[in-house]
């Protein structure tokens, strides 16, 4: 447990050195938003219409893409090595990482959402949804981001690799997520979508982990 | 008692005799799958009576299902042999995931194309939105995913391994997978043939259908063993009885 601490504590120092690492996947999360309308038409309707999937797979894409380099440094540091032939220590740097990376991805992205409901001309009760959504859908996110890195890390060639492993498996979320919202906007009930979400979430939070220490240890060999 | 029971296996974990096994192997079953096969399709084809409904253009379900079947079954089994071959590091274990995976990635399209082929008539569209669709898709998509992950590395073996550690993963994914799009657009028709219900086709027509099932899955297992031979060659290229090998063909050919 005090080394969970210190290892956190150690990311959040690298991610406020680093100020790129979470600005720059926000900043594109908003790009993506603000290009679909330019390309789609600016329609109130359409756009209200097409929000739900649109928040979820620019939300997907932004925390796939921040995940590249999560494992990069570490690696050729010789970190990861170092925490694989210790024994020691390797799971609680695999959730301390995934941890940071939520707060790092998942949180900005829940904390601009009011900014997105007003670019896609949300109303209220389906900005709830959406902050709800993305509590409970930016913690698989990054758990299977990670697991993607952690897979590609002492690969040739990441970065494309990466998300074309893990994109398959966003699928799932992808289709309650933005379900939830649509059944919301229709006034509809929608805890049925928020319960499978949430079932997700546990399931992964289980068993991602463990495949992440797993993966690490392989691309160390 | 598990430990006893698999001892009988323990010898074709040796890449050497693992070799001469499938080379053994291949010709009954590549002969077996090219008759059952043939004889399968004709009868399906030719022989077997019209659909009251569907007509003529039914027959493609004589490819169609056994391909769906056994993308999902390579599928199976690639994730078994991964996870054999990373909890007991079974190195012919992992080899064999990279065997499978090209021929589950190739049934699983040509699953993909008849079913194109089979909905523009029926359906009047090409290709839908539909659950069973999306998720033989989904399954293409990770079969490539296996594939390029197994190629990104300067280290082949360590690039097997990691594949294999992705196959199992993609294994407890695919059942959410199929629920997620099923709950979410279906608009295929159900299952043909379950095991526990009498199936809904007739005896004329389920006929060819098993043959030809099983012709895929004979090809499978046909296709895996040659593709396992090249891999075995491939990573045991140092060792002395590749070379000998290698140099008794020589001698043969000279």
């Amino acid at each position: 447990m005090v080394m969970w601490c210190s290892l956190i504590k150690r990311e959040l120092q690298l991610l406020g050195r680093q100020k790129a690492d979470w600005l720059n996947p926000l900043v594109f999360f908003l790009l993506v938003l603000s290009l679909f309308p330019l390309g789609i038409g600016p329609e109130p309707g359409m756009l209200k219409q097409i929000a739900p999937g649109l928040v979820w797979i620019a939300a997907l894409l932004s925390v796939l893409l921040s995940a590249e380099r999560l494992f990069k440094d570490d690696y050729r540091y010789g970190v990861i090595e170092q925490l694989v032939a210790g024994r020691q220590g390797l799971f609680s740097y695999v959730t301390a990482k995934i941890c940071c990376h939520w707060l790092s991805t998942g949180v900005p992205l829940i904390l601009v959402s009011p900014l997105i409901a007003v670019l896609l001309g949300l109303d209220w009760q389906s900005w709830q949804v959406l902050v709800v959504t993305l509590m409970l859908g930016t913690p698989v996110l990054s758990l299977l981001s990670v697991l993607g890195a952690a897979l590609t890390m002492a690969a040739d060639k990441g970065g494309i690799l990466q998300a074309l492993i893990i994109l398959p498996l966003y699928i799932p979320l992808l289709i309650f997520a933005s379900g939830a919202m649509e059944a919301a906007a229709t006034a509809l009930p929608y805890t049925g979508q928020l319960a499978v979400l949430l079932a997700f979430l546990l399931f992964a939070l289980a068993l991602v982990p463990l495949a992440v220490r797993q993966a690490l240890r392989m691309n160390v060999g | 008692m598990w430990g006893s029971m698999f001892r009988w296996l323990d010898p074709y974990a040796k890449p050497e005799t693992l070799y001469h096994l499938c080379g053994r192997l291949l010709p009954y079953l590549m002969a077996l799958a090219v008759f059952t096969l043939v004889l399968g399709n004709i009868w399906g084809l030719a022989f077997s009576p019209a659909d009251y409904q569907q007509g003529d253009s039914y027959r493609i379900i004589y490819i169609h299902v056994p391909s769906a079947i056994w993308s999902m079954g390579a599928y199976s089994s690639m994730a078994i042999a991964a996870f054999i071959g990373l909890v007991w590091q079974i190195r012919v274990a992992q080899w064999a995931v990279l065997a499978i995976a090209p021929v589950g990635a190739i049934y699983t399209a040509i699953a993909l194309i008849t079913g194109a082929a089979w909905g523009k008539p029926m359906w009047g569209t090409w290709w839908v939105w539909d659950a069973r669709l999306t998720s033989e898709l989904v399954l293409l998509f990770l079969y490539l995913g296996v594939i390029a992950l197994a190629g990104a590395f300067s280290e082949a073996a360590r690039g097997i391994k990691v594949a294999s550690l992705l196959a199992i993963v993609g294994v407890v994914n695919l059942p959410i997978i199929h629920f997620s799009v099923e709950w979410w657009n279906t608009l295929h028709q159900g299952a043909t043939i379950t095991k526990f219900a009498k199936p809904s086709i007739d005896s004329s027509m389920l006929w060819p259908l098993l043959i030809s099932l099983s012709g895929f899955a004979l090809l499978l297992a046909a296709l895996t063993c040659l593709r396992l031979r090249s891999q075995i060659l491939i990573f045991e290229q140092h060792r002395p009885w590749v070379r000998q090998l290698v140099e008794s063909k020589n001698g043969e050919q000279n």
